[in-house]
């Protein structure tokens, strides 16, 4: 399993989910914190690709042996792609969740959205405050 | 809000990196390296279980086993000293207070392992009960309850092979407790009772003997896998014995509480039985989840579900009605709206002896 990390260049949703933001489209996954308070993965109910997301809303489910969680939209748009590495092999999300294990691939609708994510300093601090 | 109980073994859990969760009233570890790694290691070398959360009643005198005869199920004159046997403990509908394991140190002395959220209700169950010469005590705060489970757990405790259900006298590295040749996980161990001071010491020696320490998560898992009941989830007061796949352990030749109703269950065969079952498609049945057939009509719900490390797919158990309980039944699981396929299995869902071809 990863370390615990979150890197600088990411936008993060208060319900545990990164952004990678490249333009007018991102990358979506789970943080760190999600998925070691979940424990290894070994169900992802995976979204059509083609399928809208919102922001705030759910798009998929991740399941370990104890829990299943919603993973939220950070923001609004398409899914352009589903990662299969995670529909493979959920897993993956717990060995690297910023790296190998990316959720989704999104078109933006309205790329003014990630204003309202946080960046990885006021994560940290969110989560400092969660206790 | 009431304090959580904390086993003697409390600090060593937490210095090992469990996380700990509230669990009938006790802060107890429900996973320390993971519950799939943790279930590995008990189905292929040796995992070790903090249990102490479980209840200890003690029944003496020279009516104890008159008593125990008349309130639970299975029949005690199966056994002798230095024997254990599973049984029930039923209500006057035939309905299950609870499910345990009692051991039978002498002709005048019984020991009673419960569960850990029935230790009170089985306590005044039985007080309410008692009979002149049948003198009951609580004795759970004197022991720990220390379970070592897996193909290797006798060879790495240096314990000989005994029969399962058979207790006796020993210690582990100089350590005295009592070696039960009991368990929750389907595979050969033992469960060690020892005096709640010295468990500390014990659960300490048996890590040094290369014993991986695992959770309630993986003792769920591994349960399920072989479908033994779990109390509260698959059997309560309100389900019955026979019905519940567990008529081997009532002896309805004698009798006991609730021993007419469970004749006639028997007899009229029950309408709805416990049935495992294994997902086809996937998806990760959960309690409480509807369970539905062929046609789509509900005909039961899901009492206890998870993923099995083993089969890597989702099993459960639920109720349904009895011509749906065959082995081989095509159900399907609601899982939160989603239509998911699964069969009934024969149970145990996973047995050692099948997956080695023997």
């Amino acid at each position: 399993m990863a370390a615990e990390s979150y890197p600088d260049e990411l936008r993060y949703h208060r319900e545990h989910d990164w952004a990678r933001i490249d333009g007018d489209e991102a990358t979506f996954g789970i943080t760190w914190f999600a998925q070691d308070a979940l424990g290894e993965l070994v169900h992802f109910e995976a979204p059509e690709e083609g399928a809208t997301v919102s922001r705030d809303q759910a798009y998929a489910e991740v399941e370990s042996v104890k829990a299943v969680s919603d993973v939220i939209a950070p923001l609004s748009g398409e899914i352009l792609e589903v990662n299969p590495a995670v529909v493979d092999a959920p897993e993956t999300v717990n060995d690297d969740p910023y790296g190998e294990g990316w959720i989704v691939r999104v078109r933006l609708s309205d790329p003014a959205e990630a204003d309202s994510l946080l960046d990885a300093d006021a994560y940290r601090q969110f989560l400092a405050e969660q206790g | 809000m009431q304090t959580l109980r904390r086993t003697p073994l409390f600090d060593r859990h937490v210095v090992l990196g469990a996380r700990m969760v509230p669990f009938a009233g006790w802060e107890m570890p429900v996973q320390y390296e993971g519950v799939i790694p943790e279930h590995l290691a008990v189905r292929r070398d040796c995992g070790v279980f903090d249990v102490s959360h479980m209840g200890e009643l003690e029944l003496e005198g020279p009516r104890a086993r008159e008593l125990l005869q008349s309130l639970l199920s299975n029949d005690l004159d199966r056994i002798g000293p230095g024997q254990a046997q599973y049984t029930l403990l039923t209500n006057e509908q035939g309905g299950i207070v609870d499910d345990l394991i009692v051991y039978e140190r002498g002709p005048e002395s019984f020991l009673l392992i419960v569960n850990a959220s029935n230790r009170e209700p089985d306590f005044a169950w039985l007080q309410e009960r008692e009979l002149d010469g049948a003198e009951l005590r609580d004795v759970s705060d004197e022991y720990a309850l220390i379970a070592v489970q897996g193909p290797r757990s006798l060879e790495r405790l240096g314990l000989p092979e005994a029969p399962a259900f058979t207790f006796a006298d020993g210690e582990i590295d100089g350590v005295s407790c009592t070696v039960n040749r009991t368990g929750y996980t389907g595979e050969v161990g033992v469960e060690l009772l020892v005096a709640a001071d010295t468990a500390g010491e014990l659960w300490d020696r048996v890590l040094e003997r290369g014993a991986v320490p695992c959770g309630l998560g993986a003792r769920d898992t591994l349960r399920l896998e072989v479908c033994y009941p779990l109390h509260g989830n698959d059997i309560t007061p309100d389900t019955d014995a026979i019905s519940a796949g567990l008529g081997w352990v009532c002896a309805l030749d004698k009798e006991f509480t609730g021993v007419p109703e469970l004749r006639r269950v028997k007899e009229e065969g029950p309408a709805r039985r416990l049935a495992a079952f294994v997902m086809e498609e996937p998806g990760i049945p959960r309690q409480g989840m509807t369970i539905l057939d062929a046609a789509g009509d509900a005909v039961g719900e899901v009492t206890s579900g998870s993923h099995s490390p083993m089969l890597e797919r989702g099993i459960g158990l639920g109720y349904v009605a009895s011509g749906l309980a065959q082995p081989g039944t095509e159900l399907t699981i609601d899982i939160r709206g989603r239509q998911r396929r699964a069969t009934v299995a024969k149970k145990p869902i996973y047995s050692r002896e099948e997956r080695n071809g023997g």
